[in-house]
């Protein structure tokens, strides 16, 4: 019906004429959040499956937290969302997304996806990493519109190599699986082995191809028959055979690592520091619980959030500057206030370590020692890496 | 003869658990859903009363004779006559009541609703709901100026304070402050209202007349990684010469001069200290010590800690009877 349109139409100019006279024009902030997950292949360990929306909720999550904030202050915050199936369809999101004026986003894709795009990137553009832990992306493949909210396999393992020097179970089993992410895992595990004073005792690779539901218990012990270990470290990130191994070892020993008690950005189990209203109001959003990739998801977005609330600004130059500010502090429900990396943009986290029904402990530990803050003995620290994103 | 022994410890214990004069601290024992009443004069706890699940924020009826607890996990306010130490009644709070506040009428209650981002107005006399205010995200401390002229809710996930007019229920000023306020406190004349900001790490100092900051206080305690001196609780002393903040995980208090709004000295408490409050006539500052589990008792003459009282798990709010 034409004539209810141009009477809506009228209605909402009305609107806006009257909302404009009250307050000044709202501030909207265009944001955009694209995810692709290529397929893992089969694994054995499928009982649980990662819910295929994770991170997704954690951005729509953030992006209403950040309304309920910004209806206080005129300040808008929309969410276009975009479920990939190939990197050509993530570049295809992202050009539409740019070409409806957004200019700031949060990815969960590979990190080849990611330095693809930010190739393709304009200069005016900001975009969130919550989805690749790649060590690269912030060794080497830097880009200074790159921001990482979720934690890189280096800040996870050296999280898990602090604790263990802290427990002095020194001598590790190693078993890492056959994939590219298994084997980041295992050499970042190394590296944290190095700096931690542990000793890989055994390094093995994981070579079976048999369905080990029906025989981890006979397999399962000849595989990590050794002299003595005190723990055994699984690199299995897809989750294959890892959940397997635990009480099947030769040697009656905890099992960490990708399985077992594992380090993550966060679990379920995480409830200090307010963390339970973060729980809470995820559940009831998405009637699940909030996992590592939501949680980064969720950081990037509040992150937006709180530059813009500080600096009154959607523009990516002005935000830019302040998250790499020391004005910028970010309320992530971790105990500390988290800040980015200025030579890779990594955003500084302590690290939970976690058993399915309970935690652990949260890295870093007391005793490991460093000059401007104690979250940066997890992961590169600026020697370390060659990424200079601020000169 | 055993049978008499029995009955006189017994009759010792009911005698030492209703005194007559002594001062009476009531703490909430978050993860152990009671409260522990501490008799101040000798510093130690006399009864401990099982409350709703997960009892947070506590405060007294301005006539000393009822306690108010937030039991957030109930969606509830419980109301507790002192006398009897029972459950007399119970306010519709909202969901998820986390801190509240009671207007010098003695009975509109302010109560934040963590989970809902709403500020809940109830008449505890009529138990009606006056009014549901929304506010920012994950609102947590909630104060009425003495004057009662002016409600103040801060909001952790928003960070902001937000200035509610008591008379219409509307907010008339939002004020961002550092990451994740968590307490304001006005001083007697309401003039000055102090908040605190848990993870921002700093005490923000309002002038009311204006609505304005006047002064942003950080804290440098020695010895400490910075991101533990985390500002909670706040108390002032009524002659306006001391303010005491709560610096969470560093486990020290802040002793600050209410003029100066200079930092004094750090005294160092039990782990994790949270909320604190003044006893009879202000000579003792009593404080929650949530990880340790203990409340600490600091003189407020000689400003040192003389004393540690075991509680509950995780105490998180304390309020002493003045008068009793």
């Amino acid at each position: 019906m034409p004539g209810h349109r141009l009477i809506r139409k009228l209605i909402f100019g009305v609107l806006l004429v009257a909302s404009a006279a009250l307050h000044a024009e709202p501030l909207v902030v265009p944001m955009g959040y694209i995810q692709w997950v290529p397929d893992q292949g089969p694994v054995l360990s499928n009982v649980i499956p990662k819910p295929a929306d994770s991170g997704l909720r954690g951005a729509e999550l953030a992006t209403a937290d950040n309304n309920t904030t910004g209806r206080f202050l005129d300040q808008n915050y929309r969410m276009a969302t975009s479920v990939a199936d190939s990197e050509e369809g993530v570049l295809a999101s992202f050009d539409r997304m740019l070409a409806d004026g957004v200019r700031l986003f949060v990815f969960r894709v590979p990190a080849k996806t990611l330095t693809a795009l930010s190739k393709r990137a304009r200069p005016d553009v900001l975009m969130f990493n919550a989805g690749a832990r790649d060590d690269g992306l912030r060794l080497r493949d830097c880009a200074p519109s790159l921001l990482h909210t979720i934690p890189s396999y280096a800040m996870l393992t050296d999280a898990l190599g602090q604790w263990l020097n802290q427990r002095r179970w020194n001598e590790v089993f190693l078993i890492s699986g056959p994939t590219a992410e298994d084997k980041a895992w295992a050499a970042a595990f190394h590296r944290s082995a190095r700096r931690f004073g542990l000793d890989i005792v055994e390094d093995k690779p994981w070579t079976f191809d048999a369905d080990l539901r029906r025989s981890a218990s006979r397999e399962l012990p000849l595989f990590t028959q050794a002299d003595d270990y005190d723990v055994v470290v699984v690199a299995d990130v897809r989750g294959d055979f890892g959940e397997y191994v635990p009480f099947h070892t030769w040697l009656p020993r905890p099992v960490v690592g990708t399985q077992g008690m594992t380090p993550v950005a966060w679990h379920r189990v995480v409830e200090s520091w307010g963390a339970t209203q973060l729980q809470n109001r995820f559940r009831e959003l998405a009637q699940r619980n909030m996992n590592s990739e939501d949680y980064a998801a969720w950081a990037a977005v509040r992150a937006i959030g709180t530059a813009v609330t500080e600096t009154g600004s959607a523009e990516v130059k002005t935000l830019r500057s302040f998250l790499f500010s020391d004005q910028f502090q970010l309320a992530g429900f971790k105990g500390r206030k988290l800040t980015f990396r200025t030579w890779n943009g990594q955003l500084r986290q302590p690290i939970p370590l976690v058993h399915p029904r309970g935690l652990v402990d949260r890295a870093p530990f007391e005793g490991f020692l460093h000059p401007r803050s104690r979250m940066d003995t997890l992961g590169f620290d600026r020697p370390e890496s060659e990424c200079r994103i601020n000169g | 003869m055993k049978h008499l022994i029995k009955t006189a410890a017994l009759f010792s214990l009911i005698s030492l658990s209703l005194p007559v004069t002594a001062s009476l601290a009531y703490v909430s024992n978050e993860k152990d859903n009671t409260i522990s009443v501490i008799d101040t004069d000798a510093m130690t706890v006399v009864d401990t009363i099982p409350v709703g699940a997960r009892p947070r924020g506590i405060l007294l009826s301005h006539d000393g004779t009822r306690l108010f607890i937030c039991a957030s996990d109930d969606d509830t306010v419980q109301v507790m006559d002192l006398a009897t130490r029972k459950i007399v009644d119970t306010l519709p709070s909202g969901e998820d009541p986390e801190q509240f506040a009671l207007a010098p009428d003695d009975r509109h209650l302010y109560i934040s609703n963590e989970n809902d981002a709403i500020v809940t107005v109830v008449d505890v006399k009529t138990k009606q709901v006056l009014s549901q205010i929304d506010v920012g995200l994950e609102p947590e401390g909630m104060a009425v100026s003495p004057d009662g002229k002016w409600a103040v809710n801060t909001s952790e996930t928003s960070s902001m304070l937000h200035w509610i007019d008591t008379e219409t229920f509307t907010i008339k000023k939002n004020i961002v402050v550092g990451q994740r306020p968590r307490h304001v406190e006005f001083s007697r004349d309401s003039k000055i209202a102090w908040a605190s900001t848990e993870v921002g790490g700093t005490v923000h100092v309002i002038d009311v007349d204006n609505l304005k900051q006047i002064r942003e206080l950080t804290f440098d305690v020695p010895g400490v990684n910075p991101d533990r001196v985390q500002p909670v609780g706040i108390e002032l002393t009524s002659d306006g010469r001391y303010a005491f903040i709560a610096l969470g995980p560093s486990n020290h208090v802040a002793v600050v001069d209410a003029k100066t709004y200079e930092v004094l000295d750090y005294l160092l408490v039990g782990s994790r200290v949270w909320q604190l409050d003044l006893g009879k006539n202000e000579k003792y500052l009593y404080t929650t010590n949530g990880v340790s589990g203990d409340v600490s008792v600091i003189d407020v003459g000689r400003l040192k800690v003389i004393k540690s009282i075991k509680v509950g798990r995780y105490p998180w709010g304390v309020v002493v009877d003045p008068a009793s």
